[in-house]
């Protein structure tokens, strides 16, 4: 694989991230558990596709083959899609929504910030925008990581559960494969060690603090990153898919 | 709103200086590139905006008097009415009267109600009956769109759709805590709400069936609920008033969202044309009867008029939607499902077909094609919320006891 290549398939890893945690938020939206809650999900959804819009567009121009980014987002099947397993899992409980939510935001935000010093150009005008935003989505998921864990008996088990259901998916988020090498060596990608080290930290302090236990070390999920999903994927695609491929030949 | 930061406002919890869990809207630079020439800014929504529409002046002169939702805090979310919603102070009838006289004056003399000031108890049922209504259509509102929004048919119209959807829970929270500074609580209107026993716009019990539907909603539905606002933003109650004109600048931006969709889709395909002429055959008629009764049998009209709540009656209302309306779609291509539609010269008015009010009055009471489905929805967010609220009462109270020197 040559770098063109790498770098095209490193965006649709970020853009794909982006859009597809994005898209379970908003079928959130109507159904929070108070109106405040509608308004910072909502915020969390804009941002997110937000970004998504930018790192597709910039995929779609590295690929070179006329594809922006709505062609990427909405009529590529779901081999091709770079997503982490993590964010395509369903939205559950509130809890359970908040549990995905933290812990990609604490893996997402110190990635960005990683990305802000890339040696590719856009990829760091990208990140420094979406950097921002990033912390604010770690601050607010990591603040009901700390109600909800230290909240009730109830949600304490609530949210335990989903921690524990949700972690065989976060060994994914730092596992590097010939993309990330070939563009780290490049200084394009980010070094997802040093990620890592600020996810751990970040995680056991607010898992600490939450009074919630961190999930023993065991076997984790992985394939997502090189397009093998879970069965989630494809209902997700079909709901969000349905109206470009539904009327090929329509803009809208 | 000099003490927000440009792009973006983060809600605090005044009380405890903690930053809150929800932090609100704003579109970014993204979205400006989706229409630039909007000013986009007036998306922002925080606790001094709010502070703002309720008590009037400067942000930062304000008290904070809203600490956050109420399950965050563990108090009641608004202070501001010293309960004298239950109980008259007694006096005698002709000092009551006097009141009322004094108060009329006010009226009649176009001078602001605000929240401390003595009103007489039918106007400020009368208010919270409006204001509450008001707001519990601002929420389920968000579902008819809401049903798009998993299946927009491009990312930047996901955004715009999520924008707008956002809006409308903001207008609902800005509607909420007007209501609450005439001594009704959220929780116990929203409980109404899901009972039964309080109202909000019939058109929201009707299904979204086609995207084309999100565009007709915008043009046509907020177009109406726009004509029916715009004489709100001067209506005799301040906080009213100025949520009302906030709300206004919206919903205008959200109208020309929708008719937008529309255009798009009347220069589309010739199915895309199709899905738009079905819309607005759905929802021409119901847009009509969102502006009320006719005159004759509104029941409201009179004393909210002498009241200043309301400024045109009904009727005057839909003539204007219709005669606006009418053009409009005559710009896209499609005609209203109306024959009798016609320009009539001598009352420089579009005459227009007899509206059948019985499918009004049949929705009205609960038989429209989603009445169940609406209130079933908020009923089970609300329902499965409480544990989420109900953690974060409990925690705020933990956070109390423990920090040092509170009593």
């Amino acid at each position: 694989m040559n770098q063109h290549q790498a770098l095209y398939e490193y965006l649709l890893r970020l853009g794909d991230n982006a859009l597809i945690l994005g898209q379970r938020l908003t079928e959130w939206i109507g159904h929070a558990p108070a109106l405040e809650e509608e308004l910072g999900s909502a915020n969390v959804a804009l941002d997110l596709i937000g970004q998504a819009r930018g790192w597709l567009a910039y995929a779609g121009t590295v690929e070179g083959a006329g594809r922006d980014e709505d062609t990427l987002a909405l009529q590529r099947d779901i081999l091709d899609f770079r997503n982490v397993l993590l964010v395509e899992q369903p939205n559950g409980h509130y809890g359970d929504t908040i549990a995905r939510q933290y812990l990609f935001d604490a893996f997402h935000y110190p990635l960005l910030e990683a990305l802000h010093g890339s040696s590719d150009q856009h990829i760091a005008a990208i990140a420094a925008k979406s950097c921002k935003e990033a912390g604010y989505h770690r601050r607010r998921s990591a603040e009901w990581m700390i109600r909800l864990g230290d909240g009730t008996t109830e949600s304490h088990t609530k949210l335990q559960r989903s921690v524990d259901t949700l972690w065989p998916y976060t060994g994914e988020l730092f596992t590097t494969d010939e993309i990330d090498r070939a563009l780290q060596s490049s200084g394009v990608a980010a070094d997802l060690t040093a990620v890592q080290q600020a996810w751990d930290e970040e995680v056991a302090r607010t898992l600490k603090t939450a009074t919630l236990q961190r999930p023993a070390a065991g076997w984790m999920q992985s394939g997502g990153k090189q397009g093998r999903h879970s069965e989630q994927l494809g209902y997700i695609l079909a709901e969000m898919q349905f109206l470009p491929r539904a009327y090929p030949d329509a803009h809208w | 709103m000099a003490a927000c930061e440009p792009t973006r406002t983060y809600l605090r919890c005044v009380s405890a200086n903690r930053p809150l869990l929800s932090f609100v809207s704003v579109i970014r630079s993204d979205f400006a590139n989706a229409r630039p020439n909007t000013d986009l800014m007036t998306h922002n929504i925080d606790v001094s905006l709010i502070n703002c529409i309720i008590f009037r002046g400067e942000p930062s002169a304000v008290i904070p008097r809203i600490a956050g939702p109420s399950f965050m805090t563990g108090k009641t979310l608004m202070h501001t009415q010293p309960a004298h919603t239950e109980v008259e102070p007694r006096c005698s009838a002709e000092a009551l009267a006097e009141r009322e006289q004094a108060f009329q004056a006010k009226i009649d003399a176009d001078i602001k109600i605000e929240p401390k000031d003595w009103m007489p108890q039918a106007y400020r049922q009368s208010l919270v009956r409006q204001i509450s209504q008001h707001a519990h259509s601002e929420i389920v509102g968000m579902l008819p769109e809401g049903n798009w929004l998993t299946r927009a048919p491009s990312l930047r119209r996901k955004l715009i759709l999520l924008a707008k959807v956002q809006d409308e829970a903001g207008h609902g929270l800005y509607l909420y805590s007007a209501a609450e500074t005439l001594g009704a609580s959220r929780e116990a209107l929203i409980e109404a709400l899901h009972a039964g026993q309080a109202k909000y716009s019939s058109i929201f019990n009707y299904p979204t069936l086609t995207w084309a539907d999100v565009g007709a909603i915008g043009w046509l539905v907020d177009g109406a609920a726009l004509i029916n606002q715009i004489p709100l933003c001067r209506c005799s109650y301040g906080p009213y008033a100025r949520a009302m004109r906030r709300i206004c600048k919206e919903e205008s931006f959200h109208q020309r969202q929708g008719y937008e969709i529309m255009l798009t889709l009347c220069r589309g395909t010739a199915a895309q044309k199709r899905m738009a002429q079905d819309a607005l055959n759905r929802w021409w008629w119901p847009s009509l009867m969102m502006f009320g009764p006719p005159d004759a049998e509104s029941s409201h009209t009179q004393q909210s008029m002498r009241w200043k709540i309301k400024r045109h009656t009904n009727d005057a209302l839909r003539q204007k939607f219709i005669d606006q309306s009418v053009s409009q779609a005559d710009y896209l291509g499609l005609t209203p499902p109306d024959p009798e539609l016609k320009w009539n010269e001598q009352t420089g008015h579009y005459d227009f077909g007899t509206i059948d009010w019985s499918e009004f009055w049949r929705v009205l009471k609960g038989e429209g094609p989603c009445n169940r489905e609406r209130i079933e929805a908020r009923r089970r967010a609300y329902d499965e919320g409480r544990w989420v609220r109900e953690a974060a009462l409990v925690f705020g109270a933990k956070q109390t006891r423990r920090a040092p020197g509170t009593d």
